[in-house]
């Protein structure tokens, strides 16, 4: 299965980045062979409509879960509509990657932050 | 000619440099382009709705779609997403709407449905004719709006644009077409961080410019010392008052009880007309 965990480095003793649409990595990681690909994040100088086009990616990848500090509302409507399921998580991404293997994590069932489009924070 | 009041930190003066500045010329057009909240009317009396502006934005035909994703790989601000196989978001807010969506559509797919964002209004006072933009309230984009307002300027006469507070796109459209700034500020730290801010725009803009400092008296000389280094010319001092302070707070205009600042002012237009020649 491909998981993707929004991260502030480019391997797994990354800490995991807070933020979603506008982390500085993705790391893509298939939980089978154990492979990490990490993906520069575009979107953090996008001007709007990051958490949106994160999750597009993250869909386009094939992920089935996404592992993150907080997700907004557009992001979390996009990841929804795709069936991929959000963690929070705080700390490394290697420990979040254990978590995740060993059903240890809290399930984002909804936005935890308002929407930050329009420079509202 | 179209002159914009602007300043960079909200609540430096603007609108009464705008209203009285319109009052001492007469015979002009003042524009309000600070559509989320316009108040040059609260000086002048009841205005009337003259337009309704009107958006276009998408209107998705999902019998058509084939979820092909080519609008939201268009879409900069990311207003579209498509998941594969059936599942299509439009996020209103981020929609910036051009339209290019419905143009590379390949199926049909994508209309135009019409939205209404706000109205301009209009009123009369003696010589000064106001507009005013209104956005809808939790509509998230007034560059639209101020555009149409902008369109108001046919270039016949005097036009006093009276700008929203900051330096994003909303002041920028308002620059637009200008041929001089007045950028009203404070004489304080804060007022001069903004201050700076708001040259650097109109100077982008390629604009002549000038600075009224309101409130002359109170804060430091860090606003006069910035206009001295940077070669700025000052136009106008206003010295704080409890005159002007009493006037303002009970929404009445400045220059039918203060005939120095009405003749300041009408200096102040005098050595703008100079300068734009």
């Amino acid at each position: 299965m491909k998981l993707c965990i929004s991260a502030q480095g480019t391997d797994l003793e990354a800490m995991v980045d807070p933020r979603f649409g506008r982390c500085a990595w993705f790391l893509m990681i298939d939980t089978e062979t154990a492979s990490v690909e990490a993906i520069e994040n575009a979107g953090v100088s996008s001007p709007g409509g990051a958490g949106v086009g994160a999750a597009q990616l993250v869909a386009e990848k094939g992920c089935k879960a996404v592992i993150t500090g907080n997700l907004g509302p557009k992001a979390h409507a996009t990841l929804a509509a795709a069936g991929i399921k959000a963690y929070g998580f705080e700390g490394k991404a290697k420990d979040a990657l254990e978590a995740f293997t060993n059903g240890k994590l809290v399930r984002l069932n909804g936005p935890s932050k308002e929407s930050h489009s329009g420079g509202k924070w | 000619m179209k002159i914009v009041v602007a300043s960079g930190k909200g609540g430096t003066g603007k609108t009464t440099v705008s209203v009285n500045l319109a009052l001492v010329l007469g015979n002009c057009t003042l524009v309000d382009c600070d559509v989320e909240e316009p108040n040059c009317a609260l000086f002048l009396g009841d205005m009337k709705v003259h337009q309704d502006v009107i958006l276009m934005e998408p209107a998705f035909d999902l019998d058509r779609c084939t979820y092909c994703k080519e609008c939201a790989d268009f879409c900069h601000y990311h207003a579209i997403a498509v998941i594969p196989p059936e599942s299509l978001l439009f996020f209103r807010e981020l929609c910036h709407p051009c339209g290019g969506c419905a143009i590379v559509c390949q199926h049909q797919a994508i209309g135009e449905s019409p939205r209404m964002i706000g109205d301009i209004r209009r009123g009369e006072f003696g010589g000064v004719t106001l507009y005013d933009g209104q956005l809808k309230i939790g509509e998230p984009l007034a560059v639209p709006l101020i555009r149409k307002l902008n369109a108001l300027d046919d270039g016949d006469g005097v036009f006093i644009y009276d700008s929203p507070p900051g330096t994003s796109c909303p002041v920028v459209e308002t620059l637009q077409g200008a041929d001089y700034a007045v950028l009203v500020t404070e004489p304080t730290p804060f007022g001069l961080h903004d201050l700076k801010l708001a040259v650097d725009v109109v100077k982008n803009a390629g604009l002549p410019l000038g600075v009224i400092i309101n409130r002359d008296g109170v804060g430091d000389d860090g606003v006069e010392r910035f206009c001295e280094e940077q070669d700025i010319e000052i136009l106008l001092r206003i010295p704080e008052s409890r005159q002007i302070a009493e006037l303002y707070s009970s929404g009445n205009c400045l220059v039918q009880d203060m005939p120095d600042l009405a003749r300041s002012l009408r200096a102040v237009y005098t050595r703008i007309q100079e300068v734009v020649g």
